[in-house]
């Protein structure tokens, strides 16, 4: 089994599924929703395979696959996983299915092809699937740049208020981030001696100055994909204009590829260069971290709302990464799967308010949870997890991103600690301001605010929660996957962890 | 990890060590586990349940005390009292390891029993009184929830387990305080607990991560065994960070303006959560680190200094209340802040704090219930000038409450008299002057708690009826909630003297509790001080009967500057609004047009300076071969250039 290409495979199959998807008739919509499900459930159980056949604590690299491309200037279709990019294609495997039948209904209020719609959802999942597998810097560019088309269409075509500008705006953005990496990824291959496999390319000793440049060149890239501050504007207006479940799928999973980029390139390949940025890197975070959660506070619209949460959120993965300790890059890592989850399910339950209210802005709601309670649970269920409460999943990654910190650097957790109240208020505002309080009148005269989840809701939102809950009194088999990564990355750095400044006894005898 | 060790301290003194729980002890999971599914199949049939929940929620907290009290039962017939129960790894994660634990100690067991016990009666009574709600099954899904919240809390085996537990009595209070969110007034009072408490809870988040960072671990044992290797400054940063998380869970100063308006919440809440039994989770975090508090003293003084501020702040702004659950929760706030005191006195006195925390929780809960009953009975009113005279139409709800109100004020032989009284002896027992500071405030306290007490009882029960115009005819409440009264009433009784008599040789096995009963001389004979207590207690009850015989005014009454500043509880949330909320929504709002106008503003500012040079450069579009053939030749020769500098390594 170890042997079965299991990452060009799934690479090409969401692919084939949307081509088989976009042709069918147009007169046809629940077929094709029906086919894209069914296809989306097919790459969940062969990821699941592929979950069971990795090795943990085997080789770095697993289910290495490698093609010739175009041989002139040594590309090569070069697949690997490592755990980091397992528990990603992973959460993806487990968002697309969800993320498509969230969004049953969502393309009939355009005028646009319905059987497009899904289509382009599953050329999306190809494109994420192969960003993560890629282990060529080159095929890496390239689905890196290709993901932003079928996600400027989704949020282009089928979005709500402002779609066009907050397309535009994202391609735009993104792009000339990538052309930043183009530039980097060029300069790489000539120093690297015309090749763009990664692991030869991870050998290669650069001088520090090129290091230095090649590095940003790749960072602008990630913090612009991720977002960090000062690179965060366009993410509240796609987030925003974008149907949920495509909103779902771009905090979820896409901006991943930033801090993912992160620590599969700019750590291991440029390492001085890292270690040298790092302060920086770690400033930026802690405003995003207190900034984004200050600037959710004061939204009124709930996308909006919800992007900046991730704004802060990905403050906390970027302290993770640049504190260069196993805890800390474990919790980054294992934070990019929770905050996957979390706020997957968060978007998914906004957009099924938004859709009954026909509103997005918190000012329209107040006392929903007289009408509909169990989505108002839901909803507060996943905002207990985006404050990272103990008992869900995100409280593991954050506790871990802050006590690896701490460990090195105590001023940076302590001010990313403060973000913990934030996230309770930013939370339990718009908690208070959508479901708790006096009824609005407005309310009860919307057809959709009577009806409470429906059973394709409930299965949506279900298996999220449980994992939630799962992984947040039992995150080991998640960690012991990210850890032996995230160990191989602190060793190309080469940073160790610190020593507790004093030793107990006890240790010893462990 | 050899080389660190080498540098490590010699075995510090007092090694704690754990025993491996087997036998009925392996089951103490079930404590947890039984509520929590409870809860969960409470939440999750929703109306399906409607019918029968209430009293899966009852049944549930029953099997846990009856499983608690056979395996305190188990726990006294053994020679090590501490029994560890690991039940998976938590958190691995390179030399962090965090245990899935359980310690089932005289401390925790002490703990368990008052939460199960004290829990199931305060179910019981609900029962009855959330009878006419429809959303009474919901209610007992949270109220599980916090019991096994509250069970985890205690139980855990090291301060990862205990924050869990923590956050997670956290979030029932929440749930339980805006229970009735369709008011906004308590949807308002159960955000500003969870934040307030979020600020606290961060507090002990960073103790946490010193303890990883200086320590390399976080289980209760190895962090004890190695806290006498600690430099004095870190014991005392790391008790601080304790202590603020302490003074968030239990309401102490500068955290304590939360849980007056938790009393938004239905009665046996108030009763259960925010009176018997999570706000005392502070003082539990204070006994069972007592390791580190007792490893310095500049921390031990600053505890101190918060019971005794905190148990004034309480009296002060108790005796100018009128809603009887306001007062009652600033009796709580109050009370404990004795038990702060007494576990900042250190020593034999942490015991004593145990002590007066267990009763406490008898007549707190009792008085809590007995206001329930009397709103019962007087259609919610909750306005102590509205009542007066119930003495003659609630007879049980009368006697009980007396028995809460003789205790709480710590008249002899009630239970408040063997629990509180120690407290005061002991502060009298420290070694320089500060023994007359906090001895005067302690005992000063006792004479204002016997004041404003009374007061709620007189006009409670006694003087002219000052009814408002719907309510003729008061009624008792039904058996089920009288008989719990009942019980608890006993409890205020006799619950003191017991307790005293047999907890602190039994908490004496839990780590650091007991032994050390190396006390100062007192500046004061123990005998003038038990009289000075009772002297001043009665002088503040019989003056507090005297003025309130006759009832008072139903209507504000204009007030001096104490009373007004009281009234306004002491302008701390004046002091909150000004300094935290009212700049806090002034920088959101700031940053929001910040954000829109300034970093965007940027970005589209520079989208329109290409768009408006895209249009210029449009121009260039000649259609003339030879000029694009020239600007291609530049581009190649740019692209060359580019090429030779990374090679020449220009650019390095």
């Amino acid at each position: 089994m170890s042997n079965f290409p299991f990452l060009s495979v799934l690479t090409v199959a969401p692919l084939v599924g949307a081509l088989v998807v976009a042709l069918l008739p147009r007169r046809r919509p629940e077929l094709a929703k029906q086919v894209a499900f069914v296809w989306s459930l097919l790459v969940l159980v062969l990821s699941v395979l592929m979950w069971i056949t990795f090795k943990v604590g085997g080789d770095r690299f697993q289910f290495r696959e490698s093609y010739p491309w175009i041989p002139n200037w040594g590309v090569h279709f070069t697949f690997a996983a490592d755990g980091i990019a397992l528990v990603m294609l992973m959460l993806i495997a487990v968002l697309v299915p969800l993320v498509i039948l969230a969004s049953w209904h969502d393309a009939e209020s355009s005028k646009r092809s319905v059987p497009i719609y899904f289509a382009l959802l599953l050329v999306l999942e190809c494109t994420m699937i192969g960003v993560f597998a890629a282990a060529d810097v080159f095929l890496f560019y390239v689905f890196f740049e290709v993901m932003l088309v079928p996600m400027y269409f989704l949020i282009g075509s089928y979005g709500g208020h402002q779609r066009q500008y907050a397309a535009v705006k994202f391609f735009l953005y993104s792009l000339v981030g990538g052309l930043f990496m183009l530039a980097a990824v060029i300069g790489l291959w000539v120093v690297g001696g015309k090749t763009f496999d990664w692991q030869a390319l991870s050998q290669v000793d650069i001088s520090t100055g090129t290091e230095r440049w090649l590095f940003l060149g790749f960072f602008v890239a990630f913090a612009i994909k991720a977002p960090f501050f000062p690179f965060h504007t366009w993410l509240p207006d796609a987030g925003g204009a974008a149907p949920a479940g495509a909103a779902a799928l771009l905090v979820g999973v896409l901006d991943k590829v930033g801090t993912f980029g992160i620590l599969r390139y700019c750590l291991p390949l440029f390492p001085d260069a890292a270690k040298w940025f790092a302060p920086w890197a770690l400033a930026l975070a802690l405003i995003g971290i207190i900034y984004a959660a200050l600037l959710a506070v004061g939204q009124n619209d709930l996308k909006r709302l919800v992007s900046y949460t991730s704004i802060a959120h990905f403050g906390f993965i970027g302290v993770g990464i640049f504190a260069f300790t196993t805890q800390a890059g474990t919790g980054a890592v294992l934070y990019m799967v929770n905050h996957g989850l979390a706020t997957g399910l968060l978007f998914l339950v906004v957009g099924m308010l938004i859709a009954r209210r026909g509103s997005a802005l918190i000012s329209d709601f107040g006392g929903a949870g007289k009408l509909v309670p169990v989505l108002a649970g839901v909803l507060f269920f996943a905002g207990l997890a985006s404050l990272a409460l103990p008992g869900t999943a995100p409280f593991i990654s954050e506790f871990l991103v802050l006590i690896g910190a701490f460990t090195v650097n105590k001023p940076v957790a302590v001010i990313a600690t403060l973000g913990i109240i934030l996230a309770a208020a930013y939370v339990l505002w718009m908690v208070q301001r959508t479901t708790q309080g006096t009824l609005n009148p407005a309310l009860t005269e919307v057809d959709g605010m009577r009806r409470d989840l429906n059973l394709r809701e409930k299965v949506v939102v279900a298996p999220l929660i449980a994992l939630i809950v799962l992984l947040g009194f039992y995150p080991k088999p998640v960690t012991d996957v990210i850890n032996p990564a995230v160990q191989a990355t602190m060793d190309d750095i080469g940073r160790t962890d610190p020593a507790p400044s004093v030793g107990t006894v006890q240790e010893a005898s462990k | 990890m050899g080389e660190i060790l080498t540098n490590a301290p010699a075995e510090p003194a007092g090694a704690v060590t754990y025993a491996t729980a087997d036998g009925l002890l392996g089951s103490v999971w079930l404590l947890v586990a039984i509520p929590l599914v409870s809860a969960a199949i409470l939440l999750l049939l929703g109306r399906r349940a409607d019918r029968w929940g209430h009293w899966l929620g009852v049944a549930a907290i029953g099997a846990s005390f009856v499983l608690g009290l056979a395996s305190f039962f188990q726990l006294r017939g053994l020679e090590n009292k501490s029994v560890e129960l690991s039940l998976w790894d938590f958190i691995a994660v390179g030399g962090l390891r965090v245990d899935f634990g359980l310690l089932f100690d005289p401390l925790s067991a002490v703990f368990v029993l008052l939460i199960t016990g004290v829990g199931f009666l305060i179910h019981l009574y609900a029962v009855e009184y959330m009878a006419h709600d429809a959303g009474r099954r919901r209610f007992f899904g949270y109220f599980n929830l916090f019991v096994a919240a509250m069970l985890l809390l205690v139980l855990g085996n090291n301060y990862v387990m205990l924050y869990v537990g923590w956050e997670g009595v956290g979030l029932a209070s929440y749930l339980l305080i805006s229970f009735w969110y369709e008011r906004p007034s308590a949807a308002t009072a159960g955000k500003k607990a969870f934040l307030m408490n979020r600020v606290g809870d961060a507090g002990l988040a960073i103790a946490i991560f010193i303890m990883f960072a200086t320590l390399g671990t976080t289980q209760y044992d190895e962090v004890f065994s190695g806290v006498g290797a600690l430099a004095g400054g870190t014991v005392l940063v790391l008790g601080l960070l304790l202590l603020l998380g302490a003074t968030g869970k239990s309401g102490q100063f500068p955290l304590q303006a939360w849980l007056p308006d938790a009393m938004e919440g239905p009665t046996p809440v108030s009763a259960l959560i925010h009176a018997a039994t999570m706000v005392t989770a502070g003082v539990y975090l204070i006994a069972r680190s007592n390791p580190i508090f007792s490893a310095n003293t500049t921390l031990q003084l600053v505890v101190v200094s918060v019971g005794a501020l905190t148990l004034l702040i309480g009296c002060i702004i108790g005796a100018a209340k009128d809603d009887i659950k306001r007062v009652l929760a600033w009796s709580t706030v109050s009370q404990i802040g004795y038990m702060f005191l007494g576990v900042g006195l250190g020593g034999g006195a942490y015991a004593l704090a145990i002590v007066h925390l267990l009763a406490h929780g008898f007549f707190k809960a009792n008085m809590f219930l007995g206001a329930g009953s009397v709103m019962h009975g007087m259609k919610d009113q909750v306005d102590i000038r509205r009542f007066g005279g119930l003495s003659k139409h609630m007879k049980i709800t009368w006697i009980t409450f007396m028995m809460g109100w003789l205790a709480i004020i710590g008249m002899f032989p009630f239970s408040g008299y063997f629990s509180k009284e120690p407290i005061i002896a002991a502060a009298f027992a420290r070694e320089d002057w500060t023994a007359w500071l906090f001895g005067g405030a302690a005992l000063l306290g006792a004479g204002l708690t016997a004041f404003y007490m009374t007061r709620l009882f007189v006009l409670t029960f006694h003087g002219p009826a000052r009814w408002t115009e719907d309510i003729d005819h008061p009624h008792e409440s039904p058996k089920l909630m009288t008989i719990p009264l009942i019980l608890l009433a006993i409890g205020s009784v006799g619950a003191g003297f017991l307790l005293s008599t047999s907890v602190p040789d039994w908490l004496t096995a839990t780590a650091g509790l007991g032994g050390e009963h190396g006390e100062h001389e007192s500046v004061l004979p123990h005998a003038l001080i038990t009289t000075l207590s009772l002297l001043v207690t009665v002088l503040g009850a019989g003056l507090a009967w005297f003025l309130f015989r006759n009832g008072t005014a139903t209507a504000p009454q204009p007030a001096g500057v104490v009373v007004t500043a009281a009234r306004r509880n002491l302008y701390t949330d004046a002091f909150n609004e000004a300094v935290f909320e009212k700049p806090g929504i002034f920088l959101t709002r700031a940053l929001v047009y910040l954000d829109n106008r300034g970093i965007d503003g940027l970005v589209n500012g520079l989208a329109a300076g290409v768009g408006g040079g895209s249009g210029r450069l449009r121009r260039l579009q000649t259609g003339f071969v030879r000029s694009y053939a020239t600007s291609i030749l530049t581009g190649a020769l740019l692209v060359v250039a580019a090429f030779l500098a990374v090679q020449a390594g220009w650019l390095a």
